[in-house]
């Protein structure tokens, strides 16, 4: 059994000069309360592995405003002008990555992997510094492992084992995440007795979540 | 019919029964407005759908149901939602038989630029490299110049997306085809001349003895 903590418990696990995953997509399945309470709180010196950077003031966008970020790994970060103003005047450090390889990296990193070969970037900047391999006529780069401090995920429903379930697009990212870091914290919308949720519906194992924030109130 | 329009229509044409399709944002989106009738084509959003449909009645939108954009969408009925190991694996694996992307630059090998300006604008390639690098069929889908600069060019000025060319370029002037010899003129927007086409093109044109007109 875990004892549901409040976000603002939550936020103060998480060491300033870490690394965060951060599930979600254009803050579409990003646990945004334990996100507001990490900014209420000061946050600093973070880096950020997520999809996107979200929009100004939204998703990994709050945590970016609020000057809690130093270093984002991120795939797009098109819709959130702030950022791209920070990194211009060299406030932030921004690693691109390409979507399907950051989803992979992030899978490597939690299935005890050493890297993923991908022909995703193959050819272009993206390449610069890698490992090029053929592998029966075809090249891929060598794409290293990425692991993080924690994972703060968001997810549908959750029992108080911390087995979680995802619903539709708010998934994307978090599965993996929840793999791939040494504390796991989950933000569910909503928490049920332990059994509800049937076995094939169990996306995340609670096994491996370290930490279950309470349902918003 | 607006440039944008007459793109999509043409685009449309290429989707094939019981497919996999992803279209990338803006433009490509606009695709799944024109696919014939009778036609079943299962579109793809990378962010963890297969199976969706238009923008929910007000009210109606489920928060946890959107677009790689973030709008909101609907399930259609045998929709699949997954997370983005998945949605990439189905990208790259093979899985995925065309995908219409947008392009700022297309260079004589008919290779696409699509993700980065330096020093200008720096979104950042997403799901871009992705998809060129993995779906069967990449269609570009885009304006044939911008603001009277040519936008098919001998050579890249920006950072490619991919070293694969394109299988298929639509423009709201020409479709062209990327072949081994360089780039095949195929067919013309109405009302449109080869002589338009190529004062438009700075990247060199294979023209054939006949032109058709595009068949909208």
């Amino acid at each position: 059994m875990r004892e549901a903590i409040s976000p603002t418990e939550a936020a103060a696990l998480v060491r300033d000069g870490s690394t965060v995953m951060i599930g979600g997509f254009m803050g579409v399945g990003s646990p945004h309360r334990v996100i507001a309470a990490l900014v209420a709180r000061g946050a600093r010196d973070l880096t950020v592995i997520g999809n996107d950077a979200g929009r100004p003031g939204h998703g990994i966008g709050a945590l970016i405003d609020g000057g809690c970020v130093t270093r984002c790994i991120a795939s797009h970060i098109g819709l959130n002008p702030n950022l791209q103003k920070k990194m211009i005047a060299g406030e932030i450090v921004v690693e691109l990555v390409p979507q399907g390889t950051l989803a992979e990296r992030i899978r490597a990193g939690g299935a005890g992997l050493g890297g993923v070969l991908t022909p995703t970037g193959v050819g272009t900047v993206v390449a610069e510094g890698k490992q090029l391999l053929n592998i029966d006529g075809r090249d891929y780069l060598l794409e290293k492992p990425l692991r993080a401090d924690y994972a703060l995920l968001h997810c549908y429903e959750a029992d108080y084992y911390a087995n979680l379930s995802y619903r539709l697009t708010a998934r994307n990212f978090n599965p993996v995440m929840a793999m791939a870091a040494d504390m796991v914290i989950a933000e569910p919308d909503e928490i049920v007795p332990i059994g509800l949720i049937p076995p094939d519906h169990v996306c995340t194992p609670g096994i491996i979540v370290t930490h279950l924030v309470e349902r918003p109130h | 019919m607006d440039a944008k329009e007459l793109i999509a229509r043409r685009v449309a044409q290429e989707l094939r029964n019981n497919t996999l399709v992803n279209l990338g944002i803006g433009l490509p989106t606009m695709v799944s407005a024109y696919v014939p009738a009778g036609m079943v084509v299962a579109f793809q959003s990378e962010n963890g759908i297969i199976g969706f449909g238009a923008h929910p009645p007000e009210g109606m939108e489920d928060p946890n149901l959107t677009d790689a954009g973030g709008g909101f969408i609907s399930a259609l009925p045998g929709a699949y939602a997954f997370d983005s190991a998945t949605s990439f694996a189905l990208i790259r694996g093979g899985h995925l038989d065309m995908t219409v992307l947008g392009g700022l630059e297309v260079d004589a090998k008919g290779r696409l630029a699509n993700w980065m300006v330096p020093g200008k604008m720096i979104a950042g390639m997403g799901g871009a490299m992705d998809l060129v690098a993995g779906a069967k069929r990449v269609i570009v889908a885009m304006q044939h110049a911008a603001k009277g600069q040519a936008k098919i060019v001998p050579e890249l000025t920006l950072p490619p997306t991919a070293a694969r060319p394109a299988s298929l370029i639509v423009t709201d002037l020409a479709v062209i085809e990327p072949t081994h010899d360089g780039l095949m003129l195929r067919e013309r927007a109405p009302d449109v001349t080869v002589a338009d086409i190529l004062a438009a093109t700075t990247a060199p044109l294979i023209i054939p003895e006949t032109v058709p007109e595009m068949r909208l």
